[in-house]
């Protein structure tokens, strides 16, 4: 695809991207994958519809709503320059660690606990956002950082930080599945950012110490509670009912699943969280390995456009941005479907664009607004001293 | 291009190429799972799915009635207006509860009960609030619905005695049931399902309990139905008629409600029983809830032994009324004849034994029919020990005593009818003179059960068949006909006429308690027995007046008799504990339930006015009304 615009590109080439017209940004879209994102939606929407009983009250009408919300987004992201997200980098990830921060302030004042921001017109939740914000404001470091600055120890002591604070906050919420994507995203970046290997190397072999440190120093009731979390089929009634029963659902629907609103597991309520975290269950059930393998499949063309793009862009921000995007969007769907499948072990995480939900269906139509903006804006040559140098 | 080939973007290329085919490896890895479930496991997760899905539900069926033989109700199901919550249905089952409490008062214990239960049971099963309401209350509740969610009205039924206490120990009651009661069958899995506990609700169980029904539904995951599958309906229980008449059964219940006692009442032609009666007696519709601690254990300690179905669990000493059995015995094996006379100075010497006559200044000389009417002790002392045991023994196994009849009432017990291989077997001595002559006046090791008592003068005066008791209507068992136990004619004539004599003749013991229309007029024999051994210190004071001892002391009351005299028809025993005198406790009850029982019979109760309402025979007291204004004028 990004070769069939290729020769487009060729004639911008050379133009400032300031004289880039609306219109002509418009035109840069990549539309089939707008398309791809329509059909993601599309089945999300028809799951929506039938867990509630072919009823598109009460999840499927909103869902819709907030997806067009998503859009406008979407779009304002896609066209807004991208030297405008460079600048505001910072700014937007303190203003999110700031909503963090009160929600965490909010939570230990005895409210209970609180992920979310209520703003009126919808429920905010800045774990979801952060996620973005981390990704713009690692893309604006190591943009900006000195050529070879990458080689130095010393300049991971930032980034760090930056990626330290929000998942700390996150993980006090709780949230594990959220603080899980905030981290490995982050580390993807510094991956991408050509971080040494070693680095990375030591960074496993000093968690696996620590953890098993802290496994020997657990009390045994603990030590039983980490295994039924890593492996919930020791308790098949208690922490492990989800997850057998969501296997089931799953392995039921065959090759060609049972069929539109006829899934038993999802119909009769054996299957939890059925419109939120476990969604992707729902259309195993009623779809089969048809409709699952085929839902991953649409997902990967998103994730494989994100991964060409950055091959081709010009500035290190934009690369970053929208390998991060991409990365941020895969760790997504990996640890859902994982997780519902029995892979890996219950942390609640969200199917972008497909589970019920008003921010992490934001965070995922933010994040394919930047991923446009990235190719859109992929012949900008942007200068290391920052955004309007 | 030339931008691709720099060094430092080359090395972030490769960096972003690694990335990529770790996610595309990662994507593989989840590809493989969908197809290890989906494909590889996929029927084995079908059949879970199925399992998860359908459900067998029981359908419970209605329990069969029990009616008397002019199908009268004795154990019927009465609709039950109840009101059940079902907590998951509830948004708040506190004030679910609160709500419905305006509505139906509950005690707090009951309160206590209802909260327990929503702790500890699974969410979606009903948790009953109250049962038995009254159609107001039930109506109340099913206006105010709407606003109720989670409640749920439901009719059901429960078992109801309308007789209550009048057929306690005949028909028993249901009740929950226990870890014993398992036999396999699924309905006793079904909550709250009441099975037989005692009496004939207990013996007929697999008649009356009915076959379950069931339904193949589909349920969500807390167990809610979703919809039916398919239904196989239940099988109701059978109807059961029993050969009682509810009318004597509620007469006679009243006439010895509170006397220890027990009575059977029997058409001596059939067998069928028509009343049987124990008394004290419990309401078996206590049993149906639950019957309290309270109310269990006062039933339990009394020493009147309301539990104990007397009339086939009791044994006592049969006493004088054993005396018939010694006299055909005698006649039969021919120590005796119509003639036949004794000199009764009020005791006989066996042995080194004294053995006394009831009568202190003895009797005279008497022959059968005279000692019968008189109750001559010495009489049947001498004829006994002349006899011998072992021909008793088989008078009194002819007559059915010692047997068990298997008549469907549970706890039924045999008595004892002694022989000397028995002593021998049992006691482990031998049989000795003092045996028989005890034997001969219904004491010593003889013992029988009312109901037995009933079936021996039944086959007396029926002209010696050997008719077995019947209670229910349709028992093929007892439906055949009686055999003739080959007694001879004139041997049983003179035993009627004795029995016609203790009533009827001036020096009869009972002749006070006599029914003086010729036409319904009574045969009969009293019975005394000693529960305790006089001593000799208490012989020498005198005779001890009844009442002067405690309860427990007092003689056992017995009586048996039939009517009318002239063609009998109707038989029964009379058994008070600790009533006294045979003659002036259970006569007169004898009298007054074989007067009712007549009264309840076309062809006699033209002889009989019989006030219903106040149960009181008319004549009598008509007749009683016209001495007091004789004495007062």
């Amino acid at each position: 695809m990004a070769l069939e615009i290729a020769p487009q590109n060729n004639k911008t080439l050379g133009r400032s991207a300031n004289a880039l017209g609306v219109f002509d940004k418009f035109s840069e879209i990549n539309w089939f994958i707008v398309l791809v994102v329509f059909l993601i939606t599309g089945i999300g929407l028809s799951l929506l519809y039938s867990v509630a009983g072919g009823a598109v009250e009460p999840w499927a009408k909103k869902q819709l709503i907030r997806f067009i919300i998503g859009l406008g987004a979407m779009f304002f992201i896609a066209l807004v320059n991208i030297r405008v997200w460079l600048y505001l980098a910072y700014p937007l990830y303190i203003l999110t660690l700031i909503m963090l921060i009160i929600v965490d302030v909010m939570g230990h004042k005895g409210m209970g606990s609180v992920r979310w921001l209520d703003l009126g017109f919808m429920r905010l939740q800045p774990s979801e956002i952060m996620k973005i914000s981390l990704i713009l404001v690692l893309a604006r470091y190591f943009h900006c950082l000195d050529k070879g600055g990458e080689r130095k120890i010393i300049s991971l002591i930032w980034p760090v930080i930056l990626i330290a604070v929000p998942a700390v906050l996150v993980l006090r919420q709780p949230d594990l599945g959220t603080t899980l994507l905030i981290v490995f995203g982050g580390i993807a970046i510094l991956f991408a950012a050509g971080i040494r290997f070693w680095v990375f190397f030591v960074g496993i072999i000093a968690s696996a110490f620590l953890a098993m440190l802290k496994w020997s120093s657990l009390p045994s009731y603990q030590r039983g509670r980490v295994e039924t979390f890593l492996n919930p089929e020791r308790d098949p009634l208690g922490a492990g009912y989800q997850i057998v029963q969501s296997k089931i659902a799953f392995g039921s629907g065959g090759v060609h699943g049972k069929g539109f609103i006829q899934g038993t597991q999802s119909q009769l309520n054996f299957l939890p969280e059925k419109q939120t975290d476990f969604i992707f269950t729902v259309l195993a059930e009623e779809f089969g390995l048809i409709g699952s393998a085929g839902l991953l499949g649409l997902y990967l063309i998103i994730i494989g456009y994100a991964l060409f793009v950055s091959f081709s862009v010009a500035n290190r921000f934009g690369r970053l941005l929208i390998l991060g995007m991409g990365i941020t969007f895969f760790l997504y769907i990996f640890i859902n479907m994982g997780m519902v499948m029995g892979m890996l072990p219950v942390v609640g995480v969200p199917l972008p664009l497909v589970s019920y939900g008003g921010s992490a269906m934001l965070t995922a139509m933010i994040g394919m607004g930047f991923v446009f903006s990235v190719a859109i804006h992929r012949n900008q040559k942007i200068p290391r001293g920052g955004a309007f140098a | 291009m030339s931008r691709f080939k720099k060094k430092g973007q080359d090395f972030l290329t490769r960096r972003a190429a690694i990335l990529g085919g770790g996610m595309t490896l990662l994507s593989s890895a989840l590809l493989g799972r969908m197809y290890y479930l989906q494909v590889v496991n996929g029927r084995e997760y079908e059949l879970l799915a199925n399992e998860n899905r359908i459900s067998y539900r029981i359908i419970s069926p209605q329990r069969g009635e029990i009616r008397d033989r002019f199908e009268r109700p004795i154990a019927v199901n009465k609709v039950d207006y109840r009101v059940n919550i079902i907590p998951d249905q509830c948004d708040d089952v506190e004030k679910t509860l609160q709500s419905v409490t305006q509505i139906i008062a509950l005690t707090n214990r009951q309160k206590r009960r209802i909260r327990r239960q929503f702790k500890n049971q699974r969410s979606y099963l009903p948790v009953n609030i109250a049962q038995n309401l009254s159609w107001d209350k039930f109506a109340e509740i099913n206006v105010q619905l709407p606003s109720l969610a989670g409640v749920h009205p439901e009719v059901g039924t429960v078992r109801y005695y309308p007789q209550n206490k009048h057929i306690a120990h005949l028909v028993g009651y249901v009740a929950s049931i226990s870890k014993n009661d398992m036999d396999g069958d699924p309905l006793l899995l079904v909550p709250g399902f009441k099975i037989g506990k005692d009496g004939l609700e207990r013996t007929l169980e697999k008649k009356l309990r009915g076959k379950a029904g069931n339904r193949k539904v589909e349920v969500n995951s807390i167990g809610r139905e979703i919809r039916e599958i398919s239904r196989k309906n239940s099988q109701s229980g059978d109807l059961v008629n029993l050969t009682i008449d509810v009318d004597i059964q509620a007469y006679v219940s009243e006439r010895i409600k509170h006397e220890s006692a027990a009575v059977v009442v029997m058409d001596i032609h059939t067998g069928e029983i028509l009343s049987i009666v124990s008394t004290p007696a419990f309401d078996p519709n206590d049993f149906n809830g639950g019957i309290s601690h309270k109310k269990w254990n006062a039933l339990r300690i009394d020493k009147r032994k309301p539990l104990l179905n007397k009339t086939v669990a009791g044994q006592y000493s049969p006493g004088s009324t054993f005396k018939m059995v010694v006299a055909l015995a005698a006649l039969k094996a021919g120590v005796i004849t119509e003639d036949t006379t004794s000199v009764c100075t009020g005791k006989h010497e066996v042995g080194d034994q004294i053995f006394h006559c009831w009568q202190k200044r003895g009797h005279g000389r008497v022959n059968l029919v005279q000692s019968l009417s008189m109750s001559c002790d010495v009489f049947f002392y001498e004829t006994a020990i002349k006899t011998g045991i072992d021909k008793i023994h088989e008078m009194a196994q002819k007559l059915g005593l010692g047997g068990k009849f298997n008549i469907h009432i549970p706890g039924e017990l045999r008595g004892i009818n002694p022989s000397k291989s028995w002593k021998k077997a049992v006691i482990g001595s031998s049989w000795r003179g003092g045996d028989s002559a005890n034997a001969g006046i219904g004491q010593g090791f003889v013992l029988t059960t009312p109901l037995q008592l009933c079936v021996m003068i039944s086959r007396l005066v029926n002209g010696g068949r050997g008719i077995l008791p019947k209670i229910l209507m349709d028992d093929a068992e007892t439906s055949k006909e009686a055999p003739e136990l080959n007694i001879p004619e004139h041997h049983l004539k003179l035993i009627l006429q004795g029995m016609n004599d203790v009533m009827n003749d001036s020096r009869g013991t009972a002749y006070r308690y006599r029914i003086k229309d010729k036409n319904i007029a009574m045969g009969g024999k009293t019975g005394t027995t000693q529960v305790r051994r006089i001593s000799l210190a208490e012989r020498k004071k005198g005779i001890i007046k009844t009442t002067d001892r405690p309860w427990e002391h007092r003689e056992h009351a017995l009586f048996v008799g039939f009517a009318p005299v002239g063609h009998p028809r109707y038989a029964l025993s009379v058994l008070v504990e600790h009533g006294g005198g045979g003659a002036s406790t259970a006569s007169p009850i004898g009298r007054d339930i074989l007067k009712y029982t007549m009264s309840r019979d076309p062809l006699l109760s033209q002889n009989i006015a019989f006030d219903s309402q106040k149960r009181t025979f008319q004549k009598k007291t008509i007749k009683n009304k016209h001495k007091i204004k004789k004495k007062g004028l």
